[in-house]
């Protein structure tokens, strides 16, 4: 469309971006997490995070992420192949719905869900009106996992939804044809030809759930610390900047195996590109 | 009455023809005398067709086919929308059939009924006998050739087509045999490993029948599968399809829009409109003896005009009575009456003849359109020598040619000739 | 099994509503704190419009969002333009950068960015929080402009060029009305992202300046005030009838599609 001249002129900005704001960023990031005070080298704050209370929060992190990312994709699978599988007109709207709640401030819904979950909240006092024991809900990781399904299970329906309604019909009848039962059709055709909307999906809910520090914070009670609270701390209460970063560095980690994990499979196509 | 006979012996030479230029001539006269019992019923009184029944029971009970699938009183609706109603079709082993007809006349439909992707609203489906109207997909003895194919991208092209026998759970060794007899069979041999989705459509094409054979089904049900192919590939293909027919005996039936593909291919056709099928016949029967205007005017090019029937094998057309064979009218009864444009020959003007203008000339390479105006009325012409626009001319159809065909009666066909 | 279909979509649906539920209650709650019932009232309503703290963070919000998606898309824009005309090797190198701060954690980009600010001497307030947003706002805009300018034909631009115009004339009159409905995307899922963002504002505000999302969440420890719930509900509502009408309005088109 244009000579290469000012197709790099246009690039420039990108250039910029990417040069300025994503990578010289990160590369603050790991300066700091290997410095001391003084500007010398140090790994000591890396090392730091084998202390048993950061280890501990890393841990708890770990597990309540994948324990909510696979119940979000044991969720996501049945209601995006009910939500594909009825094509009606009704179909679009039922979908909107189902992505409306996101545009709802998610500081607040989760603040909702602590009158909901809380020693006196909504559920308890229903239990109480119907004389049975009330639960201790509130402040468990059973209600952080919960905040962090509500909070980023649309981030796994979405590229699942994608990727199934991207499976043409007549594919799903070519095996009911040739015999397969609806256990051995999810299993040999949906699944396989859904893995790539599925992995995006797992890397687009574990990656927040691992780091949030928000739902924690409203539905674990200050108790329950993840990585992510020790992180905000150190940077908003501690300012202890190189021990903040050094745990980012950490964190990142996990991230640059996610990216990894998501660029094997390549969910991004360049669509029209054959053409 | 006999003039119909006539026509009915003549048809019968030309199948006896055809059935030794193909495998399978036993069929062809088969599935003739089946169509040719519809048409006669309509036509002939009460003792002339026990007569005839008894003589086309004698030539035709050796050589009937088995009855496969049956349709009873099928009839399906999308919401308001009536897309297939009173279908009754008997389908026959090893025959293949073609359901013809434009877009939105419901062939896909009973296709889709047959393989067990819809259920009909009413009426029922046999195969063998038994009713597997509610059977699912999965359970019945069909396979199907999807239009695009449908093969499965994330396998190869042996995992695509072991993945009816794998789930039936047939043994290694009876799947790698069986693969390599389908990939023989569409011409693929030694394809096992390739990405199915870097072959050619008319390669895909035949993956998808060899997936679909290799399951041994009694019937292959075919969803338009050339219609993405170009001219040439589609040509070979339609070869292929009849050879692998008649190879491995399945039934085929197969839906398409394109009256060539019909006509070349099947032993009969099953021409459709609006949810309403028009008629069963073999590609000759319904090419000469439509049984309606839609017919006539779908398959191949025709002049349709209004007539009247004057008397038995007198038609009155623009006012002038003209000799043909057709009998059993009732007396100045309105009818439409068909003459195919190659029929029609051309000579110079003459003082008595049915004479008109050239008004237009196109060369198509084999053949010339030409339209004649005559009457008031524009008709289509097909020789092998040109004419030039301005020209006087008189046409000339062979009494034989003339096709008389009954107007449609009920209001339900009056809509399906509507279009 | 139809039933037991509805019952799943019943119950997603519950849960995911059951929390907004509870906040459109809250905003007609009479009392002050939530979990106590006092009575029905209109007053949050009202005095939403007279708490200066409130509609400030709210005009924050909806200039960042605005402003912000208007310079990332025209930046996404500009560099769509100039990745298609790249190798397909370099177009592939190029996305997969844009899909850094997007698979990057928004804990690891608001810190990385607050580094940077300071490193730069840059005061942190409005600004530092506009440029952060512009920043994390340039990918999504990418992602959704690009897949329909690839699989735009490069033949429309010719036939314009072939028509007399210009370069610029037929990218401006040619191109750019085809890729309309992607370019709207990415603003509007740039718009969003803004508004919805808590984190990496979070880090990259200064003090005194607040978008919604970190007055609500400076608020959490003393209690909402219950003028944030009526807000909430406001946008709510505004954003279903918006999405219920956009629905409709795609029936209507497909109904009459069907129809021929």
């Amino acid at each position: 469309m244009f000579n290469k001249f000012s197709r790099n002129v246009l690039l420039t900005p990108f250039l910029i971006w990417a040069g300025l704001f994503i990578f010289v960023p990160l590369i603050f990031i790991v300066w700091y997490g290997v410095t001391d005070n003084d500007g010398n080298f140090s790994t000591a704050n890396l090392a730091m995070i084998f202390q048993r209370g950061f280890w501990d929060a890393l841990v708890l992190s770990v597990e309540l992420a994948l324990v909510s990312t696979v119940i979000c994709l044991l969720l996501a699978y049945p209601l995006c192949l009910i939500l594909t599988e009825r094509q009606r007109d009704n179909t679009t709207i039922i979908s909107l719905l189902f992505i409306l709640p996101l545009w709802m401030n998610s500081l607040l819904s989760t603040m909702a869900w602590q009158t909901i979950l809380e020693g006196n909240g909504i559920i308890n006092q229903l239990l109480r009106l119907v004389n049975l024991p009330t639960l201790q809900m509130i402040n468990t990781p059973g209600a952080i996992v919960l905040g962090m399904v509500y909070n980023f299970l649309p981030y796994m329906v979405l590229p699942l939804f994608i990727s199934l309604s991207k499976i043409d019909r007549s594919i799903l009848e070519a095996a009911q044809d040739l015999g397969a039962n609806a256990w051995q059709k999810f299993f040999r055709v949906i699944l396989p030809l859904t893995l790539p909307g599925a992995v995006s999906g797992i890397t687009m809910v574990f990656i927040p759930a691992l780091t949030t520090f928000v739902i924690s914070a409203l539905l674990g009670g200050g108790k329950l610390l993840l990585i992510g609270n020790i992180i905000e701390q150190e940077f908003t209460f501690q300012y202890d900047w190189h021990l903040g970063c050094a745990l980012s560095v950490i964190l990142m980690i996990f991230i640059v195996l996610n990216m990894l994990l998501t660029m094997a499979f390549d969910p991004i196509k360049e669509e029209g590109d054959a053409a | 009455m006999f003039g119909k006979l006539k026509k009915i012996l003549r048809r019968t030479k030309s199948t006896a023809n055809l059935g030794s230029k193909t495998f399978n001539g036993a069929n062809f006269n088969a599935s003739f005398f089946v169509a040719e019992f519809h048409t006669a019923r309509n036509l002939l009184d009460a003792n002339f067709f026990s007569t005839m029944s008894q003589i086309f029971f004698v030539k035709g009970c050796w050589e009937m086919k088995r009855e496969l699938i049956h349709l009873e009183n099928v009839a399906k609706s999308f919401g308001s929308l009536r897309v297939l109603d009173e279908i009754d079709l008997t389908i026959y082993e090893s025959e293949f059939i073609t359901l013809l007809g434009p877009s939105g006349c419901g062939k896909t439909t009973m296709l889709r009924i047959i393989g067990g992707f819809e259920q009909p609203d009413t009426g029922r489906v046999l195969f063998d006998g038994k009713d597997i109207t509610r059977l699912p997909p999965n359970r019945r003895p069909v396979n199907t050739v999807f239009q695009k194919y449908s093969l499965f991208s994330h396998m190869n092209v042996e995992e695509n087509i072991s993945f009816g026998p794998k789930i039936a759970g047939k043994s290694a060794d009876y799947i790698r045999d069986k693969v390599k007899y389908a990939l023989k069979l569409v011409n693929l041999d030694g394809y096992e490993k390739h990405d199915v989705t870097k072959l050619s459509g008319g390669q895909q094409q035949r993956i998808a029948i060899a997936r679909a054979v290799v399951n041994e089904p009694k019937v292959l049900l075919l969803d338009e599968p050339l219609s993405a192919l170009d001219l040439k590939l589609r040509r070979a293909m339609r070869r292929e399809l009849v050879r692998i027919n008649k190879e491995t005996g399945i039934t085929f039936i197969f839906v398409t829009h394109d009256q060539e593909e019909a006509l070349s291919m099947s032993d009969r056709v099953v021409v459709m409109n609006q949810g309403y099928i028009q008629q069963v016949g073999t590609p000759e029967n319904v090419y000469n003896e439509p049984e309606n205007a839609f017919v006539a005017d779908f398959i191949g090019d025709s002049n349709i005009i209004d007539g009247v029937m004057i008397r038995d094998r007198v038609v009155k057309i623009f006012g002038r009575e003209y000799p043909c064979v057709d009998e059993g009218f009732p007396a100045d009864c309105p009818v439409d009456v068909q003459i195919r444009p190659e029929d029609i020959k051309l000579a110079p003007p003459q003082e008595d003849g049915f004479n008109g203008v050239v008004t237009r000339v196109v060369f198509w390479g084999m053949s010339y359109d030409i339209n004649v105006e005559a009457d008031g009325f524009e008709w289509l012409v097909q020789s092998t020598t040109g004419r030039t626009v301005g020209e006087r001319v008189s046409l000339r159809v062979a009494p034989e040619n003339i096709q008389i065909m009954s107007k449609p009666q009920s209001e339900d066909e009056e809509v399906a000739q509507d279009v | 099994m139809k039933y037991l279909k509805q019952v799943y979509l019943a119950t997603i649906f519950l849960f995911l509503y059951a929390p907004i539920g509870v906040l459109i209650a809250q905003s007609f709650n009479a009392s002050r704190y939530r979990g106590h019932w006092t009575g029905v009232t209109l007053d949050w309503y009202t005095k939403l419009f007279e708490d200066d703290r409130i509609m400030n963070a709210l005009s924050n919000t909806l200039t960042i969002g605005i402003s912000s998606a208007a310079i990332a898309t025209v930046l996404g824009l500009i560099t769509c333009v100039a990745m298609k005309e790249l190798s397909r090797k370099w177009r592939a190198t190029f996305m997969s950068v844009t899909n850094v701060p997007i698979l990057n954690a928004d804990i690891v980009t608001g810190i990385s960015l607050m580094l940077l600010f300071m490193g730069l001497g840059l005061r942190l307030g409005y600004a530092s929080i506009l440029l952060a947003h512009i920043v994390f706002n340039v990918p999504y805009v990418i992602l959704c402009i690009m897949p329909q300018l690839m699989a735009l034909d490069k033949s429309f631009y010719e036939a314009a060029l072939d028509l007399g115009a210009s370069p610029f004339k037929a990218f401006w009159s040619v191109v750019l009305p085809e890729l309309r409905p992607s370019i709207f995307a990415g603003f509007l899922l740039a718009f969003t992202m803004s508004a919805d963002d808590f984190i990496i504002t979070h880090f990259t505000k200064g003090a005194g300046v607040d978008t919604l999302t970190t007055a609500i969440y400076a608020e959490l420890k003393i209690g909402i005030h219950p003028e944030m719930y009526a807000l909430s509900t406001l946008v709510f509502v505004f954003v279903l009838i918006f999405v219920l009408l956009f629905a409709i309005n795609r029936r209507k088109l497909k109904h009459a599609e069907d129809v021929f």
